[in-house]
């Protein structure tokens, strides 16, 4: 740690004030003109500091709900939730996370370069800092030399790692990754999901990445929340006992394999009643 | 130069069927003058004679394309632009009050539409009005304008001017409010995730997204304004403008002076939403977009 000095207080800071996500009783009702919809009930889950944690489920089970809740982009309307100590409202103004959404959602009238200096606009880093930290973190997704072009110049790929770039730039201890890679072809996807896993070793951050890829979720968690729908609920949080360190070779270990396999019980039992 | 050609020739092709349609109308429409004035001399005209007749009367009913393209040679080319003849002299007269009402217009309608998007008092409330200042005809309000500008000792340019503001901020607001809601859920959140203020939304965000809509409806808007400085021009007595020239045309019958007073409007028209285009371009190559 001695590298990383000033980072040094925050981490005890963490590890003194508990999970950096706590929710207890959560639950989220939307009110729809076909009547209410239980987005969320029940959910009890902690999260620590470094964890990475993988939100899986089929659609409508409220996995990118619970993600919009941590933001503060979703109010919950019964239980409590905090997100490093306090209310996700005082956590978004504090800046606490970054946040990839589905889809790249890059400003097609800026470059990449300037995609990715906007956080660093709004939260007022000065001129140098903001060139600095744009040509680290493009370097860090593998995109340098690509900050003039604009977004349509790029792949979807590429894009979704600008946008990644872009929640990394600032210096939020968690990253927020709603399917991130939901729309990109399997061969990218290993790809970047390799590249997921560097920038978390190299990071440290705190990862929530919400996925529908059973695959996807035990390759890259210490921590899988299987959720189900109607309404949306927590079934099963699996504690990942795989290393840190994972080649891809690591999906054909029979370790691999049975943790998949749990999730694959868990996401079928919470969906028995309508299958 | 194939390429050249393969844009210039379909607009020469209907440019070439609208003028030999005009010079049709012509000699149906003038024709009655020159059957009238052989009868009154006694004479009976044949159609070698009548077609010439109808292209080089004084005040013809319609004057054949000729008279007035040398109308707008004689008015432009041969005069200085000081006289108070020349066509450029009068245009500048109405382009000027054009081009300050379409600023004022702009300026207004995008105050308007930032106003509207911001304040949920101003969503529910200036839109209805808005739309009903449109409905009411400019020509039952123009005169009043200038009469009351008048009385507090305004006259000349800003009257005309305002005129056509109140002509070219409709098309603005309407644009620019669309605009300015057109970001979409996801670049709204990004800026929500972010805490952004509402000022670094608007400038990094909203105002982006909305040039595209406020280019189109400026086009609109500069083409009303012109309408409406030429209209600003009619009840002022006929003192200089195209609209002055369009009224003293009509005063003394001088057809001729008319058509060209409205081509000269036309060619005024087409320049400046061509120069909006330009600046639309430049904007959005600057912008990235895919050329």
């Amino acid at each position: 740690m001695t590298a990383a000095a000033p980072k040094t207080d925050r981490d005890d800071l963490a590890r003194t004030s508990g999970p950096v996500i706590e929710a207890q009783g959560l639950g989220l009702t939307f009110q729809t003109a076909d009547g209410p919809v239980h987005a969320l009930t029940g959910v009890d889950l902690s999260i620590g500091k470094g964890d990475f944690v993988s939100f899986i489920g089929p659609s409508g089970c409220g996995k990118t709900t619970f993600l919009r809740v941590i933001a503060d982009l979703e109010q919950p309307t019964e239980g409590t939730i905090t997100v490093n100590g306090v209310s996700p409202r005082e956590a978004r103004l504090a800046r606490a996370y970054g946040y990839v959404f589905q889809a790249a959602g890059l400003y097609p009238w800026r470059t990449i370069g300037a995609n990715v200096r906007l956080p660093l606009e709004i939260m007022g880093y000065s001129k140098a800092e903001q060139a600095e930290r744009v040509a680290r973190v493009l370097g860090l997704v593998e995109l340098a030399g690509f900050e003039k072009k604009f977004p349509w110049q790029l792949s979807g790929g590429m894009q979704q790692r600008a946008s990644i770039a872009r929640a990394l730039a600032f210096d939020a201890d968690i990253l927020l990754m709603d399917e991130p890679f939901g729309a990109l072809d399997e061969i990218v996807r290993d790809h970047l999901n390799e590249e997921v896993l560097r920038l978390w070793a190299k990071t440290r951050k705190t990862i929530c990445f919400v996925t529908h890829s059973i695959p996807e979720a035990v390759y890259l968690s210490t921590k899988i929340v299987v959720m189900s729908p109607r309404p949306g609920r927590v079934t099963d949080v699996i504690e990942s006992p795989l290393p840190r360190e994972r080649p891809l070779e690591i999906r054909e270990t029979p370790e691999f394999l049975e943790i998949a396999h749990r999730v694959r019980e868990g996401l079928r039992a919470g969906h028995s009643y309508d299958v | 130069m194939t390429r050249i050609l393969h844009h210039i020739a379909p607009v020469l092709a209907v440019v070439a069927a609208i003028v030999v349609l005009w010079y049709f109308a012509a000699v149906i429409l003038n024709a009655p003058w020159v059957y009238d004035q052989a009868a009154r001399a006694g004479e009976t005209v044949g159609l070698a004679e009548l077609i010439p007749a109808t292209m080089a009367q004084e005040r013809p009913v319609l004057p054949a394309p000729h008279q007035v393209a040398a109308e707008l040679w004689d008015t432009t080319v041969e005069k200085k632009i000081t006289s108070k003849r020349s066509l450029i002299y009068h245009g500048w007269i109405t382009l000027s009050a054009t081009l300050l009402g379409f600023v004022m217009g702009t300026v207004l309608g995008m105050l308007l539409a930032i106003g509207i998007v911001h304040n949920r008092a101003m969503d529910m409330s200036v839109m209805p009005w808005v739309i009903a200042s449109q409905t009411i005809p400019i020509l039952a309000i123009a005169p009043m304008i200038i009469v009351v500008l008048n009385s507090v000792g305004l006259s000349g340019l800003i009257p005309k001017a305002t005129i056509s503001t109140y002509l070219s901020f409709f098309p603005v607001v309407v644009g620019m409010t669309k605009g300015l809601r057109s970001p979409d859920a996801l670049q709204l959140d990004l800026m929500t995730t972010y805490s952004a203020s509402r000022a670094q939304i608007f400038w990094k965000l909203r105002f982006p997204s909305a040039m595209p809509y406020l280019f189109t409806s400026m086009k609109v808007a500069v083409a009303a304004s012109l309408v409406g400085a030429i209209v600003g021009e009619l009840p002022t007595g006929a003192v200089a403008g195209l609209g002055a020239r369009l009224l003293a045309g009509s005063y003394y019958g001088q057809t001729i002076q008319i058509w060209s007073a409205l081509f000269a409007a036309a060619f005024l028209a087409a320049g400046l939403v061509a120069l909006i285009g330009l600046a639309s371009r430049m904007v959005n190559a600057r912008m990235g977009a895919r050329a």
